[in-house]
């Protein structure tokens, strides 16, 4: 007989948390929502458990939903449905008038459109989470979510923090709260930027409007992310809405999916049924413990503890000492001297976003301990906040981390050729050869999964770091994640979850990640030998006995890890001081440290078009430290000194610039300044000029324009070069032209021997996704033809058919002799940049500099691109030249790739001309998401190394950490200079 | 530096005796029909069949990591397979693929060369698989013939795969499915390896094959949601690139409709005569493209036709359609990676009223940041019922991430479709909660 069935149960488990409602006789009677510490299947019987007063001997529909309730639904053959349809199906019954959600849960974001037929949208797998990503940010401002919260509503400003993904806003933040900003507007920036990754990710150009429901728990939490979302969207009182059960619309539409569902379960079963999967045995994995047992690990421990420095007491000891500051990323760390080199005293803690307050209390005790007895003759700063504590302080010097870290590393094996230094957020690999730095090889921003990583981690599972790397050590079946970023980690972490995996093992798993992704991301080793022979590791990430464990398991040798692996930089940076020391140290007295203050304010530079957001920091006594500026005109410093040694990128871009806009008879024809357009705009602007039209072009970037353009970009992974091209668009749109013009190249100019000469396939076709994406680009109004731009008379032809489509008719000749202008235009500027390089390398040997080639693409000189890197080197005494101004005056040959695309082959042959001349440097400039690159850094890398060059290269996105930067050509330069001292 | 010769070792004439030629698995059925002709005509070649967790550690090893997917699973594969010991190091050549566009792929051989000095077997020759006469001069030659059969081959691994595809959700019997599929791969390899392939021979293998399919006893389930699958060559095709997705769509209940192999052959021969319209290029070897696509134009309509006939199967889309497409989304002239053919297979499998696309990509794949994502927003606007998802692959990305996605889309769908049983009214009464 068929029983009337009246409970139905829908359980929610999402990455972080589980939710579970109880509906009887079609009321809600009961919903939970707990945190489940990634012990789903534990956390699903307890508070299944606990519901028994509404359950027991009851018989019951029920259905599962959410990203880790997937596997144990699976698992105990219980009805699943997908989560956003869930909260579809829910929102639709109990709110029908609804035009959108919104709803953002632990790791996913997820946008539904209900009018017009249901639209329902998830993030991409690269998006980042949102709760996770919140909790992580809350993390590194040293808050808890709830302090964040509260804090975020007193906000003052807003600072741009890059959307795409949490390692990316990180690398944002990080060097803000380094340079002092208030955590009030930091907070509001974050939610800021997860409402505009959520607009721009998944609403895609379609409007978000009407009645809005957020839904989810970071939504439901935090009030300072539900007023940036209603103030972003312009919503009014009425059209946000916040339900009650904004924390169950899953859970409630998973009920209602149960109803429908046939199965039925009795609720002993089902608890029983519960119980057995928890004890389900996982497909073992592979990989083996880092510990077979105590011993093994006892043995190993004592092997490291050998590497040590000799410490005493800063109680008893008389004399000399040097102290070393490293003001890294996420951590401060300190360390002073006696004159025989024994640690005094050590201080390493999280710098809780506020370094210098930290600083300022380790002086006061170290003053307090010191007393008379001893006297500091020599200070020295190192890491991210190195210029701020260095003025706050008065420190004698600054030295960039990695000469820093060598000279530590160079204490403990005089031999060592290999040190590897796994930070907070850093990785640094060196090479030393000779005695010097031979290479250094840092993380892109996109794989900086490392200290930080492992911390936020352990902390969302509950646990404090020690504890957590304990749990690994002798984890029994350590799981693989993978080795991209810290956005798939998250996910694969998730996989985990959803097979059952204990922490432990993830413990495990994730020290093993950190290292994989140290070795074959950032090394790109392919074996132990490749390393070297002595290596070092450093760095508070490798005082994880797990991670240091698994490093020494994948390179299959035993390698040193000094006991004060954390205080290296520390360490370094007095040796420094001591090496340095004159006798007597320039760092504020006690006294004055007891009058020093210190207040932060942010301003907005106005000196030149990239408006950069400084912070200003008063040490009190009229001591200023202005921070946050690319280049030395917002510190203050006259412009005439800075221009005064050769940019090829500035050159380019003034003559860009100069192009003039005369009036034309056949109307405004609009050149979107992006992608190709950076090459060839000479071309096609005096074609244009000379076929009658007035030309007007986008300008250069910024992040304005870049943030009018974000809401229609369909790929989230697409390089920033090819992002901006939407901001362009609309900027020729408000400018009114009569026509866009950005034609589809699928080859480019034909420079020399070359295999092929195409563009990539974003430069070459970005037009069609253009106009199948922008709904304000009219098509009538947008010319993308395919051209051949390397046969006058074809490409001749095609303009004309391309115009007269438009029904614009230009006569063959008219159209040939435009042409021709347009190529003579374009080969005398590149003419002009050739002749413009071999100047800029004359000058630079007149006057003794070095010469920077600031290779990349064309587009790279885009001040939004290149984010002022150029002005950078240039204020670090280099004299700046392009690729394309030196490529004539190198010869790559073959180079063991397919050389099928132009640019690429500019920047062999570029390399070819560093390769042979000693005062020329090369870096490189990669856009984060190039494909290509991932196979011209490999050539060019080659083509340096053989001749026994550095070669450096700069990933380069959305974001605008300026301070990793500087710190890679400082490194560069100081392995110059070093290099140069052993040649002498 | 010396340009004239290349810095890597050729497969040459006399190696042909005596070398074992190893093959990367792409599509196992039409790749195993391939290297069967390629043995015809003297090349010793293997297909491999190792997966799991070893590839791709190798892959991840050798090449690049900011390289796309597929070149570390097809690179990985190979060097696994020469690092495993079974075979004779000193009598092996590898082959690759290189198409020779404009996309990062035509780049895979130079990795896999330099994976492999590394890997100190920097004597071992790879052979690169071409028809845009890249790297002339090694011993390994693309002659009418060898071309002709490799696309007897190509149809024939279409047919079976296609079939297969839709017998799968409908059999009672998989075993006696994969009986069939066996047979008829070990008939057709022999042919292809000795026999004389006669034109009637052909065509009554397709009935014959035809007849087997139909022969399979079913559920007489009603037809089922179908999921169209579209993408990067690789990750659309191979088990190990995409994380079993035929085999996880049919799971979920679906049939799956995967466009062949043999449209990516036309697609690269189609764009030549589009070049000669575009830029101009060589009228005389436009001529001879002309005369190969009409040529295998004509054997593909040969093949629908016997479908058509003889079975209830359906049969692939005729290519002269297919390349009309596109129109309207992109041109012709978009020819990098899968480019305006990913489009046109998509407004196929609607046309043929597959309304659910999985568009599977390599994560960061550059042509389809264009050809796949960036067309789905026309389509949807287009094609009102349509529901594509965008699935990245990647050797970090995780399996739950893109099967979840899947399911939305899966759930969207029979929603669409009007195939989801009424869900039971729940009328809403707010109760305080306990």
């Amino acid at each position: 007989m068929h029983q009337q069935i009246a409970v139905s149960l829908g359980v929610d488990v999402g990455s972080t948390t589980a939710k579970l409602v109880i509906y009887e006789d079609g009321c809600r009677v009961y919903e939970k929502y707990e945190r489940h510490l990634s012990q789903v299947r534990q956390k699903c019987l307890e508070m299944l458990s606990d519901a028994a007063p509404y359950l027991a001997g009851k018989r019951l529909k029920i259905a599962f939903s959410g990203s880790a309730g997937l596997g144990l639904a699976e698992a105990l053959a219980i009805p699943f449905v997908q989560e956003v349809y869930a909260t579809g199906e829910t929102v639709k019954r109990l709110a029908p008038d609804t035009s959108a959600v919104v709803e953002l849960g632990g790791e996913d974001a997820k946008v539904i459109f209900f009018e017009g037929g249901t639209d329902e949208r998830m993030n991409g797998t690269c998006a980042g989470g949102t709760g996770a990503f919140i909790d992580q940010m809350a993390t590194l401002l040293d808050l808890t979510p709830e302090e964040m919260d509260s804090l975020s509503l007193k906000h003052e400003r807003l600072y741009p923090i890059a959307s795409r993904c949490g390692v990316f806003a990180k690398t944002d933040i990080q060097p803000l709260l380094n340079q002092g900003a208030r955590k009030e507007d930091l907070a509001a920036s974050i939610y800021q930027a997860v409402v505009n990754q959520t607009i721009a990710g998944l609403a895609q150009g379609r409007k978000i409007a009407g009645k809005v429901m957020f839904l989810g728990g970071p939504l439901y939490y935090n009030y300072g992310l539900r007023e940036r979302f209603v103030k972003t969207l312009k919503l009014s009182p009425e059209e946000a809405i916040f339900p009650a059960y904004g924390l169950y619309a899953v859970a409630i539409g998973a009920a209602m999916y149960a109803e429908g569902q046939g199965a039925e379960f009795g609720y002993e079963e089902l608890l029983e049924k519960l119980d057995a999967a928890r004890a389900v045995k996982r497909v073992a994995s592979a990989i083996p413990p880092l510990f077979e047992n105590e011993a093994d690990y006892e043995a190993f421990l004592a092997r490291h503890n050998r590497a040590t420095v000799k410490t005493a007491s800063i109680a008893d000891y008389r004399g000399d000492a040097y102290l070393g500051i490293d003001c890294g990323s996420t951590t401060t760390k300190l360390v002073l001297m006696s004159e025989s080199r024994e640690i005094l005293y050590t201080y390493y803690n999280s710098n809780r976003g506020n370094p210098v307050q930290i600083v300022r209390e380790q002086l006061e005790q170290i003053y307090s301990l010191c007393g008379d007895r001893i006297r500091i003759c020599g200070s020295t700063v190192t890491g991210y906040g190195e210029d701020l504590i260095l003025h706050a302080f008065r420190l004698d010097h600054g030295i960039v981390e990695t000469m820093a870290h060598f000279t530590a590393a160079r204490y403990f094996d005089p031999n060592v050729d290999f040190i590897l230094d796994i930070g907070g957020q850093d990785i640094k690999c060196f090479k030393i050869a000779d005695g010097a730095i031979d290479s250094i090889m840092l993380n892109e921003a996109c794989s900086s999964g490392c200290g930080s990583f492992i911390e936020t981690f352990a902390r969302s599972m509950g646990y404090d770091t020690p504890t957590f790397a304990r749990l690994a050590l002798f984890a029994k079946a350590p799981v693989s994640l993978g080795t991209r970023c810290t956005v798939f980690m998250n996910s694969s972490v998730k996989q985990a979850q959803k097979d059952g995996a204990p922490v432990s093992d993830i413990s495990a798993g994730l020290s093993m990640s950190v290292v994989k992704n140290a070795i074959y991301k950032v090394i790109r080793a392919t074996s132990p030998e490749a390393l070297g022979k002595n290596v070092v590791v450093q760095g508070g990430t490798f005082l994880n006995d797990a991670v240091l464990r698994s490093f020494e398991r994948e390179l299959g040798r035993n390698v040193t890890r000094p006991t004060i692996a954390g205080l290296m930089g520390a360490y370094g940076a007095a040796l420094y001081a001591q090496s340095q020391s004159k006798g007597a140290s320039t760092i504020l007295t006690p006294d004055e440290l007891s009058a020093f203050t210190h207040t932060a304010q942010a301003v907005t530079c106005n000196k030149c078009t990239n408006h950069c957001q400084l912070t200003v920091n008063s040490f009190g006594g009229g001591k200023k430290y202005v921070s946050g500026n690319k280049c030395e005109r917002g510190a203050g410093i006259p412009a005439d000194a800075i221009r005064a040694l050769p940019n090829l990128h500035q050159y380019k871009r003034d003559l860009l610039a100069a192009l003039p806009q005369k009036s034309g008879t056949r109307g405004r024809i609009g050149l979107p300044l992006a992608l190709g357009m950076y090459e060839l705009l000479p071309l096609w602007h005096a074609l244009f000029t000379e076929l009658g039209f007035e030309v007007v072009t986008s300008g250069f970037s910024s992040r304005e324009l870049y943030a009018k353009g974000q809401y229609s970009i369909p790929s989230d992974t697409a390089c920033y070069p090819a992002k901006l091209m939407h901001g362009h668009i609309e900027t020729l749109i408000d400018r009114r032209v009569d026509y866009i013009f950005y034609p589809s190249l699928t080859y480019n100019v034909i420079e020399g021997e070359m295999d092929n000469h195409y563009n990539c396939p974003v430069v070459a076709y970005y037009s069609e996704l253009l106009k199948s994406n922008m709904d304000s680009l009219d098509p009538d109004r947008f010319l993308y033809p395919y051209l051949n731009i390397n046969d006058p008379r074809i490409l001749a032809r095609g303009l004309r058919r391309a115009l007269s489509q438009k029904g614009i008719a230009v006569s063959v000749g008219e159209m040939r002799s435009a042409v021709a202008a347009g190529f003579a235009a374009y080969h005398a500027h590149m003419e002009s940049i050739r002749r413009e390089g071999e100047r800029a390398v004359a000058e630079a040997r007149a006057q003794g500099k070095r010469v920077m080639i600031l290779a990349g693409r064309p587009y790279h000189i885009d001040p939004e691109i290149g984010h002022g890197i150029d002005k950078l080197a240039s204020s670090l005494g280099f004299v700046v030249v392009s690729e394309d101004s030196v490529a004539h005056l190198g010869h790559a040959g073959k180079v063991g790739v397919l050389n099928q695309w132009t640019y690429h082959a500019r920047l062999d042959n570029a390399a070819a001309f560093a390769a042979e001349n000693p005062d020329v440097e090369l870096v490189q400039l990669v856009s984060f998401g190039c494909g290509i690159d991932a196979i011209t850094t490999d050539a060019v890398h080659g083509i340096l190394q053989r001749r026994g060059k550095l070669y450096t290269q700069i990933k380069i996105d959305e974001i605008t950490n300026l301070g990793a930067v500087k710190i890679r050509l400082r490194s560069l330069l100081g392995a110059l200079a070093e290099r140069e001292a052993k040649h002498e | 530096m010396n340009k004239e010769k290349p810095s890597y070792p050729i497969f040459t004439e006399d190696m042909k005796k005596d070398y074992t030629i190893l093959v990367p698995t792409m599509i196992p059925l039409q790749i195993g029909l391939l290297t069967a002709v390629m043995r015809r005509y003297g090349y010793n070649t293997k297909m491999l069949e190792n997966s799991g967790s070893g590839v791709i550690e190798r892959g991840l090893k050798y090449v690049h990591n900011d390289i796309c997917y597929p070149a570390q699973l097809v690179i990985g594969q190979l060097m696994e397979a020469v690092e495993s010991g079974e075979y004779d190091t000193d009598k092996l050549a590898l082959l690759i693929t290189q198409t020779g566009g404009g996309c990062r792929a035509s780049n895979y051989i130079h990795l896999l060369r330099r994976a492999l000095a590394t890997a100190g077997y920097g004597h071992i020759p790879v052979i690169s698989l071409n028809f845009s006469s890249i790297e002339k001069g090694a011993a390994f030659k693309m002659t009418p013939s060898i071309l002709y059969q490799m696309m007897q081959a190509v149809l024939y691994g279409d047919l079976l795969m296609s079939l297969k595809n839709q017998t799968r959700p409908y059999t009672r019997d998989v075993d006696q499915l994969d009986a069939v599929i066996e047979k008829w791969m070990e008939k057709l390899e022999a042919e292809l390896l000795h026999g004389k392939i006669s034109r009637r021979r052909v065509r009554q293998n397709y009935r014959c094959i035809l007849r087997d399919f139909s022969a399979i006893p079913r559920t007489g389930e009603a037809r089922r949601l179908r999921v169209g699958i579209v993408g990067e060559i690789f990750v659309k095709f191979s088990p190990l690139g995409n994380n079993n997705l035929e085999e996880f769509l049919v799971k979920e209940g679906a049939e799956v409709v995967l466009p062949g192999f043999f449209d990516f052959c036309f697609y690269c021969v189609y764009n030549s005569l589009v070049d000669r319209r575009l830029y101009g290029t060589n009228a005389l070897v436009a001529a001879v493209y002309r005369i190969v696509y009409r040529l295998m134009l004509s054997r593909q309509k040969e093949i629908i036709r016997i479908m058509k006939k003889e079975s209830d199967y359906m049969p692939p889309t005729p290519f002269d359609h297919t390349a009309t497409l596109s129109d309207g989304f992109l041109d012709n002239g978009m020819k990098m990676g899968e480019g305006w053919l990913l489009t046109a297979e998509m407004v196929e499998l609607i046309e043929s009223g597959v309304e659910s696309i999985v568009c599977a990509q390599p994560f960061g794949c550059l042509p389809n940041h264009i050809a796949g994502k960036g067309m789905m927003k026309p389509m949807k606007e287009k094609y009102k019922n349509v529901n594509i998802v965008a699935i990245d692959y990647d050797s970090g990305a995780s399996r739950i991430n893109q099967e979840n996605r899947i399911k939305l889309m899966l759930a969207n769908a029979r929603d669409v479709a009007g195939q989801k049983e009424k869900g039971a009214t729940i009328p809403e009464k707010e109760k305080t909660p306990v």
